[in-house]
């Protein structure tokens, strides 16, 4: 077992204590058009613990820049949402984040990742995406029983395969933790494509969070979801940032409004604004930002 | 607030060593992967090399124009004319026999394919009939054709049926080729969408009618896929030939009627030419069992390059929405 | 105004079909399924046929025509001059040698043609460069064609030659010069040659089948830091069984049946080759259950060699057709996890 060295830690300061929930008309930017019940209520400052750091990072398909120039910072104890129109780099950039984006031909980078500190260019590739999972927009559960899916991480990464009473611990950690196990404590080895989508989903998260990562890629992980589904997995995404870095990429802003603590809004390529859910949502300094969340385009 | 360290929820933080995520065994597998893909890369070259080499050294024009002749040594026994008209007609027959049924069947198991049970027998044995051996068909066929009703298709010989004939043996080839034809065929109508037949059916035609006017002719690469697939089939097999074709090294007729005659009678395909003509055949003349084999080595090559020409062309062509 | 009439000859004229009873559907249904009912009844007068034809010859020998005792060439000979002179038909045939020349040449092959291919397959879709593919693909389809005579003759002017006069020892000859010739024309050509006619079509089906593995599932496993071996091994190859299963049966029911190019190369003599013999064994000639009806087509006439020779392809029908339900059976258990074939 190795020792890991300790990330570097941040308290928050006041200006970061997330805002009482927002009310329309009570003299805030008029350019928040939502008419939603309250926000998740006020939590107390949390712990945010800086994880990965982008700096200046470029990817290019080919001679198509998909991503321009973005830096900004990813953290545990707190959700980061891309979100932007369609064809604006979010997904490249999440992508980037466990170097996926190497498997596509003709793609290349430039600028730095890092994680805990370390370039993650310098890391096995296969090594990063056991501390950085992703979990996709179609459920992509593997043709095999529960148990198996999410104890295939597990058997597979270890130099040696375990015994199954070995990692049945971990199996149910991992479903417990991805508030599946409920369901399904019953009969593990029931076929995981027989699974509702939602289910399906929510053992996809299951699946990554056994690599126990340091942090949690999620790709518009609810749009092939119904909104019950939809609702089990943004609670669920709620209760993992404390222990996990989340980077979720949406195209829907209600869901952003709902869950994510940061805001990076991409247009083009490049980052346009990124801050608090708060401000963004509330008072966002750009104009293209403004048009975005005021649906203005999409 | 306290400081913080990440609290370690769920399971414990184990991590495996780096390095690991390659184990010794995934390394032996793939490299056995390259040294076989390798190896029958060169195993391959070497087959196509060598016939190449060897056809075109003994292959000569004349061998193709003049008909095989009782002699002794190499020079004096003629060449391989009937042989390969022999093949020709052989395919022809077999074809003409196998396409119409074969994607008659096709479309009754596709669109129709009642009574289920009907159906999934009609499956069965077609899949059956793919994994026979082919001389098992051809003695099925000396049964069928030395039986009273189909002996007039063969030759006698003082009234006794013989059961050896072009006949015979395109019936047991269609056989052979009907199982390749059914399923492609089946295959390029099953990927026509339900939305198109739909579409046909609201205006009022008949199933057969859509059949024969929409998705027929939208499935023909399909057919012609699975046609030429199993012609080649057809003219590689040499069981069947040597069962029921009679194995004359000439055309042999049985009576003078000009087509039906010559049919009616022995010959031999390229094939039965080359099995005869191997050193473990009774001709023994390995120059030119290399040149007969090196011809049937160009045909196989130009039906498959045809089904790739089919193939590419229909990728290229309709796309349903 | 005069008013355009537009007939359509695909619904032909509404008061003749009323005549006629029936719709064109019906017709053209009642006429395509008698064409199924056709072809079905024609593999049921197959497998009737060739059961009568063979029944004479089981029935004089019972079990024993599986079993061994005697030398089945003089067997045949027995058989075959039986006929000829019109005596009292000899019938005793006991098939073990062909039965065990068959088994061995068929599993060896089948078993070296399945890893090889399932390895080359793998190479092929997943890890060649794509130079490398684009050559590989057309040349297995292109293998999986090439009509068995031409493998024969292949095997029989370079293959055998090659282990007759280069791996066969002079004194490994004559030790078993009183019973068998060892010429080349051998087990280990038959298995060779075997195998590299099968092997094509196996990688043909194996890579079709891991080529439909759905791409989420590999990235998928890749985004959970597994290597992209072990992934496409562990998620991919194991998706795709269900047509590792078909690719096997198919190329276990085309060796079975292969009578040309064996007849060609495996010597052509009804001996049972003895792995305890060590490494002559490899070197031993038999002959197989398929090229024993080939080398003797010629008396197909005469009756008891026919009911001898209908027996044995009685015994190839039964095997393949154990085959295919073989085949059917291994893939409805897939079907659970969500592998579809």
């Amino acid at each position: 077992m190795e020792l890991r060295k300790p990330p570097p830690v941040r308290r928050l300061t006041g200006n970061e204590i997330p805002a009482p929930p927002l009310r329309n008309g009570n003299g805030r930017h008029a350019s928040t058009t939502f008419a939603l019940p309250s926000r998740r209520a006020a939590r107390d400052a949390a712990i945010v613990v800086d994880r990965m750091q982008v700096e200046q990072l470029s990817v290019s398909y080919g001679s198509k820049p998909a991503v321009k120039s973005v830096s900004l910072p990813i953290r545990q104890g707190e959700v980061l949402a891309l979100i932007g129109p369609s064809g604006c780099g979010k997904t490249t950039l999440l992508r980037s984040l466990n170097r996926l984006t190497e498997l596509t031909r003709g793609s290349s980078l430039s600028g730095r990742i890092t994680l805990d500190g370390a370039d993650i260019a310098m890391l096995e590739p296969t090594a990063l995406r056991r501390r950085v999972t992703m979990v996709f927009q179609q459920p992509n559960p593997f043709p095999m029983s529960v148990f198996d899916n999410v104890a295939y991480v597990l058997r597979e990464q270890a130099s040696r395969r375990p015994r199954k009473a070995a990692v049945r611990g971990a199996v149910r950690d991992a479903l417990a933790r991805a508030g599946l196990l409920d369901e399904v404590a019953d009969n593990l080895d029931h076929p995981a494509l027989r699974l509702s989508g939602g289910q399906q989903q929510r053992l996809c998260i299951a699946r990554a969070l056994a690599a126990d990562p340091e942090v949690l890629l999620l790709d518009e992980p609810c749009s092939a979801l119904d909104p019950l589904s939809t609702r089990l997995i943004e609670e669920l995404i709620l209760k993992l940032r404390e222990d996990v870095a989340v980077v979720i990429v949406t195209h829907n802003l209600q869901q952003a409004y709902r869950i994510a603590d940061s805001v990076a809004f991409m247009y083009l390529g490049e980052l346009v604004e990124y801050g608090s859910a708060h401000r963004m949502f509330g008072s966002p300094r750009e104009a293209r930002t403004r048009e975005y969340i005021s649906g203005a385009f999409g | 607030m306290s400081v913080a360290t990440p609290a370690p929820a769920g399971p414990s933080r184990k991590r495996s060593e780096s390095g690991a995520s390659w184990r010794w065994s995934d390394r032996l597998g793939l490299g056995l992967a390259w040294v076989l893909g390798l190896l029958f890369c060169a195993v391959a070259a070497a087959i196509v090399i060598y016939f190449l080499i060897e056809g075109i050294r003994y292959l000569r024009p004349n061998l193709l124009v003049t008909n095989p002749t009782p002699g002794v040594s190499e020079s004096e026994t003629g060449g391989f004319l009937d042989p390969l008209l022999g093949t020709l007609i052989l395919g022809a027959m077999s074809m003409a026999i196998a396409v119409p049924v074969g994607v008659g069947i096709a479309v009754w198991l596709s669109e129709f394919g009642r009574p289920t049970g009907l159906a999934r027998l009609a499956e069965s044995a077609v899949e059956m009939l793919a994994g026979e051996p082919s001389v098992v068909l051809a003695l099925f066929g000396a049964v069928l054709f030395t039986a009273g009703h189909l002996g007039f298709l063969s030759q006698t010989s003082h009234g006794v049926v013989l059961g050896q004939s072009f006949f015979a043996a395109a019936a047991m080839l269609s056989l052979v080729a009907l199982p390749m034809v059914v399923a492609s065929t089946r295959e390029g109508l099953q990927a026509i969408p339900s939305h198109v037949r739909e579409a046909s059916y609201a205006v009022g035609k008949t199933k057969i009618a859509t059949t024969r006017r929409v998705l027929l002719p939208a499935a023909r690469p399909s057919v012609i896929t699975g046609s030429m697939l199993g012609l080649g089939r057809v003219i590689g097999d040499t069981a069947i030939v040597l069962l029921l074709l009679g194995g004359t090294l000439t055309f042999q007729a049985a009576n003078s009627t000009p087509l039906f005659g010559l049919l009616r009678g022995t010959g031999d395909t390229l094939t039965g030419y080359i099995y005869y003509t191997a050193p473990t055949g009774d001709g023994n003349q390995p120059s030119k069992a290399y040149a007969a084999a090196f011809v049937l080595m160009l045909m196989v090559l130009a039906i498959n390059l045809g089904v790739d020409l089919v193939v590419k062309r229909s990728q290229r062509a309709v796309r349903w929405s | 105004m005069d008013r355009d009439v537009y007939v359509d000859h695909d619904q032909g004229f509404g008061f003749l079909e009323q005549d006629r009873g029936l719709s064109q559907d019906q017709r053209a249904e009642l006429g395509l399924g008698a064409l199924v009912f056709l072809v079905v009844g024609l593999l049921v007068a197959l497998f009737a046929f060739v059961l009568h034809e063979a029944w004479p010859s089981f029935a004089h020998n019972g079990l024993a025509w599986f079993g061994g005792g005697g030398s089945v060439d003089q067997q045949l000979q027995a058989i075959s001059t039986s006929g000829d002179l019109k005596e009292t038909p000899v019938y005793t045939f006991h098939a073990w040698p062909l039965i065990w020349s068959t088994v061995v040449i068929t599993l060896g092959a089948v078993v070296i043609a399945f890893v090889s291919s399932l390895f080359i397959a793998v190479f092929m879709v997943e890890f060649a460069p794509a130079w490398l593919r684009r050559i590989l693909e057309p040349v297995v389809r292109l293998l999986a064609s090439v009509p068995s005579v031409i493998y024969g003759l292949a095997g029989v002017l370079v293959l055998v030659p090659l282990i007759g006069n280069h791996l066969i020892t002079q004194s490994e000859k004559a030790s078993v010069t009183p019973t068998i010739q060892l010429s080349g024309s051998s087990l280990l050509a038959a298995v060779v040659i075997l195998t590299v006619m099968i092997a094509p079509i196996m990688i043909a089906v194996f890579a079709d089948g891991l080529r439909a593995v759905p791409r989420g599932w590999l990235e998928g496993s890749l985004a959970l830091g597994i290597n992209r071996w072990r992934t496409f091994w562990k998620v991919g190859v194991r998706t795709a069984r269900p047509v590792l299963v078909a690719g096997t049966v198919l190329a276990t029911a085309r060796a079975l049946g292969e009578a040309i190019m064996v007849s060609m190369v495996a010597g052509g003599v009804g001996f049972a080759p003895n792995p305890v013999d060590g490494l002559i064994f490899f070197f031993e000639p038999s002959r197989p259950l398929a090229a024993t009806i080939i080398d003797f087509k010629d008396e197909l006439s005469s009756p008891p060699m026919k009911h001898t020779l209908y027996a044995i392809a009685a015994v190839l029908l039964f095997s393949s057709a154990m085959l295919s339900v073989i085949g059917w059976a291994a893939k409805r258990p897939m079907r659970r996890y969500g592998v579809v074939p």
